[in-house]
């Protein structure tokens, strides 16, 4: 546009208050950040490809393995990713907004989470790392379990990263509430807009307890206070129950984004209105509503109670509820559509179904009593990753491919996005399927080795005839669980050429990527929202006249 | 036997029953697909609960969704429907698809909470087991008459026997010598950091938390030798502390008991259990 004033580079990307600029930067950062929490999971599963140690020196370096990549995963991957990424380009386009309401503090959110990631790689460099698990439980994580200074660098990493949430979410609340079109009431809103609304809430009224509970950590490590000190006449229940009074909605705070994001491409590519708006809209108010007062379900064998748990189990049965309104809203979305399966779409209907299978699984370990067996085991990391790094992070995707025409102005090739999707379906669900089977027959998570016997040395590793290893695990191991973590293995290094797929299509896409127009979807006149009444890319400031809703 | 495996009802929407022979032990085999066989009624129940109920009505449901998505889009596509409808409600199924789930879930949470109240604890103990979870090992007391306690670490991996049936990762040098048909109390506790106790053929874990003391409780229907594992993260050697019980006969226990008083009447007067427990308490 040619009356577009764009500052030079630097200011441009280092002091950015540009909504738009400051998107771009959570996406890269969130690319950048997703390879090193990948990188992880590849050592992990790599470790666990057979039995005995191949990578960790020792089960210290394998926790902070896992612990760098569930924290990696969910502050420094999908949130920035959903909610700063696309959040930040497509409220402010959605509602008709020239910007976000305050523009610099959304420019120091972004900088905050910067310097918190950088302390959280340290950490692990620093003594022997934090290996607490990302739920970073007391007394592992006091001085009796961890001595060393990494655990304090890994609180400040988390604090820094909170007051970046919380910044975001005052600013995303401030935006939506006062800045939307003419005529936008808010049951006109878009989807997307209503699950960054409800998603905001949920981080502003969660992120302080978890701030709380890690600066209680903080100074029972430093200054002598005992608060989860059972010696000190304190309860490490206590961190639990405030842990995850943050963490439960944290988890939805990773899954609403995604559902805003799936309910707008489902309806394009069906060229039909979503089913039942107010529905679906109430739906992810319920789901936050319900997500504050299930927190101890992850805490069933802690010594809670049983009319505790009795009352959690119920409490966490009714989830899916609004869940599975959801679900059938997108199908009936589609049912009557005329619907085109592009990228986009094979993502956002990959993710239903594999959020139906993840679902599915929440309602086993909901109950209680099942939670015996199933508690710790990798039941619960298939259903977790099942919704997570099959639903967040199929959403994170489905949202790339629908908007990097808007946000780039270049188009990515149809047949590699759907090469990617593809090789991305079948490697995941390799890796997390098996781990079903593995949690049901007892496997507990977070292990770096696990029961099965020894083998010889020509056995070990990656490079065999899968079909050929699979036969010769069968016909010479009589206990353990060899057979499906080397399976899971073998989809982990599917998923990881997956993302090279990835990597070459973004870097195609961002320099021959083939030009593209306002709406390069052809999105109807009955689904239609502001971000495609702009060209692609959009002008460095939009909306210069006021758009009306009708 | 047969047992429902997971496989069959998941993968291929059908159930299939697969004899499995078990060996002396319970270890996991490497192609299992679902729950342990079950060695006290506290399993039953759960795999029951899971095998006959929850099972079903999940796979039914993904079943049903994935009928659904598949219809769609071989019936919906833009070839077979080039024209839209514009229809965005419909009261009546909104209703179903709110009123079916609820009465699903009361379905499941009547017989949950049977389950859940029965698992709790139970009012007539004939003993009691007490177990400590340390970094990283398991500390035994069988606190009824005079008592014998001792610790349990597993055997490293260089000193498996394998022709004596141990299993590496599993087996301990001490295992927990339990007598079947007993209501067995078992009280955990830890005394540094959170360890979690658990033998997912007997159907019972508890997190082990220093300054608490949980109670569960088991009653093995079978003798035999059951492994178990730590099942909360507890620091680097988490995946190397067992747990190996050998269920035997009462009249086999009584013998052991008072094995088990000469052999570790030696050990008890100084040993690291009753160290570490004064140091608990410093």
């Amino acid at each position: 546009m040619a009356h577009d004033h764009k500052p030079g580079f630097f200011t441009r990307w280092f002091m950015s208050t540009n909504h738009k600029d400051i998107g771009t930067l959570y996406i890269i950062f969130s690319i950048v950040a997703a390879l090193f929490g990948g990188w992880f999971s590849m050592m992990m599963r790599h470790e666990l490809g057979d039995p005995g140690l191949q990578l960790a020196e020792n089960g210290q370096q394998w926790n902070v393995w896992i612990t760098a990549h569930g924290l990696i995963m969910v502050f420094f991957v999908v949130m920035p990713g959903l909610i700063g990424g696309f959040g930040n380009w497509f409220v402010p386009l959605m509602i008709g907004a020239p910007d976000m309401a305050f523009p610099r503090l959304n420019n120091i959110s972004f900088w905050l989470i910067v310097p918190a990631f950088l302390l959280l790689v340290a950490s692990a460099f620093v003594g022997v790392g934090a290996g607490t698990g990302w739920t970073v439980y007391p007394p592992l994580s006091s001085l009796t379990g961890h001595p060393g200074a990494s655990v304090d660098m890994a609180i400040f990493a988390l604090h820094l990263a909170g007051a970046s949430s919380i910044l975001g979410a005052a600013n995303f609340i401030t935006t939506i509430f006062n800045m939307r079109a003419p005529g936008m009431t808010l049951h006109k809103m878009p989807l997307f807009v209503w699950s960054m609304l409800v998603t905001s809430f949920l981080l502003v009224l969660s992120l302080p307890v978890l701030g709380g509970a890690i600066t209680m950590l903080l100074t029972d490590r430093n200054f002598g206070t005992h608060f989860f000190n059972p010696e000190g006449g304190g309860d490490p229940i206590l961190y639990q129950h405030l842990f995850w009074f943050f963490g439960h909605p944290e988890v939805y705070i990773m899954i609403l984004p995604a559902f805003g994001i799936v309910s707008h491409i489902v309806a394009t590519f069906s060229r039909k209105p979503v089913f039942g708006y107010l529905g679906m809209a109430y739906a992810m108010v319920a789901i936050g509503f319900v997500g504050f007062i299930v927190w101890a379900h992850h805490m069933y064998t802690t010594g809670i109670s049983v009319n505790t748990q009795a009352y959690f189990t119920a409490a966490t049965l009714i989830i899916a509820v609004p869940t599975g309104i959801k679900i059938f809203s997108w199908i009936a979305t589609m049912w009557g559509g005329s619907i085109s399966f592009k990228t986009p779409m094979l993502w956002a209907i990959g993710f239903i179904f594999l959020f139906t299978v993840g679902g599915v699984t929440g309602v086993v370990l909901a109950n209680a009593g099942m939670d015996t067996s199933l508690h710790d085991t990798y039941y619960v990391v298939a259903h977790f990753h099942y919704v997570l790094s099959l639903g967040a992070v199929f959403a994170l995707f489905a949202g790339f491919y629908y908007w990097i025409g808007k946000m780039s102005g270049r188009q990515y090739p149809e047949w590699a996005g759907n090469l990617h999707f593809w090789v991305t379906f079948i490697g995941v669900n390799l890796v997390f399927f098996p781990q079903h089977f593995l949690g049901l027959a007892g496997m507990p998570r977070r292990y770096v080795d696990y029961p099965a016997p020894t083998i010889p040395e020509e056995m070990i590793g990656p490079f065999h005839n899968p079909i050929e290893k699979i036969k010769w695990i069968i016909a010479n191991e009589d206990y353990g669980y060899h057979l499906w973590n080397y399976v899971s293995t073998l989809g982990a290094y599917i998923s990881g050429f997956s993302v090279v797929i990835f990597l070459c299509v973004v870097f195609y896409t961002l320099f021959f990527g083939r030009k593209v127009g306002a709406n390069y979807w052809d999105v109807e006149p009955q689904t239609m929202t502001f971000e495609w009444t702009l060209s692609s890319p959009p002008p460095f400031h939009q909306f210069e006249i006021q758009p009306t809703m009708k | 036997m047969k047992k429902i495996t997971f496989w069959g009802m998941a993968l291929f929407s059908f159930l299939s029953t697969v004899s499995t022979t078990f060996a002396e032990d319970d270890a996991a085999k490497p192609t299992q697909l679902g729950l342990h066989e079950a060695a006290s009624p506290q399993m039953e129940r759960i795999s029951h609960f899971h095998n006959d109920l929850l099972m079903w009505v999940i796979t039914v449901i993904v079943i049903f969704v994935t009928a659904l998505l598949i219809w769609v889009m071989i019936r919906y596509n833009k070839k077979a429907n080039p024209t839209p409808s514009k229809t965005t409600h419909h009261v009546m199924l909104e209703i179903l698809w709110t009123v079916v789930p609820v009465v699903i879930l009361i379905v499941i949470a009547v017989p949950s909470f049977k389950m859940l109240y029965y698992l709790d604890r139970t009012e007539e103990p004939d003993m009691t087991l007490k177990v400590t979870g340390y970094q990283w090992y398991w500390g035994y007391d069988y606190q009824d008459n005079e008592g014998v306690s001792f610790l349990s670490y597993m055997i490293p991996e260089d000193q498996i026997d394998e022709s004596k049936g141990q299993r590496r990762l599993l087996s301990t040098d001490n295992p927990v010598v339990l007598p079947i048909d007993t209501n067995i109390q078992i009280i955990v506790t830890a005394a540094d950091v959170i360890h979690s106790f658990t033998v997912p053929a007997l159907g019972f874990k508890k997190d082990a938390v220093p300054g608490r003391l949980n109670e569960t409780w088991v009653r093995i229907e079978k003798p035999g030798i059951y492994y178990g594992q730590c099942s909360e993260i507890c620091g680097t050697n988490h995946a190397y502390m067992p747990i190996e019980i050998k269920a035997v006969t009462k009249e086999e226990f009584q013998e052991w008991l008072i094995e088990a008083k000469e052999k570790f009447a030696a050990v008890n007067d100084n040993s690291p259990l009753q160290i570490a427990a004064l140091q608990g308490v410093k």
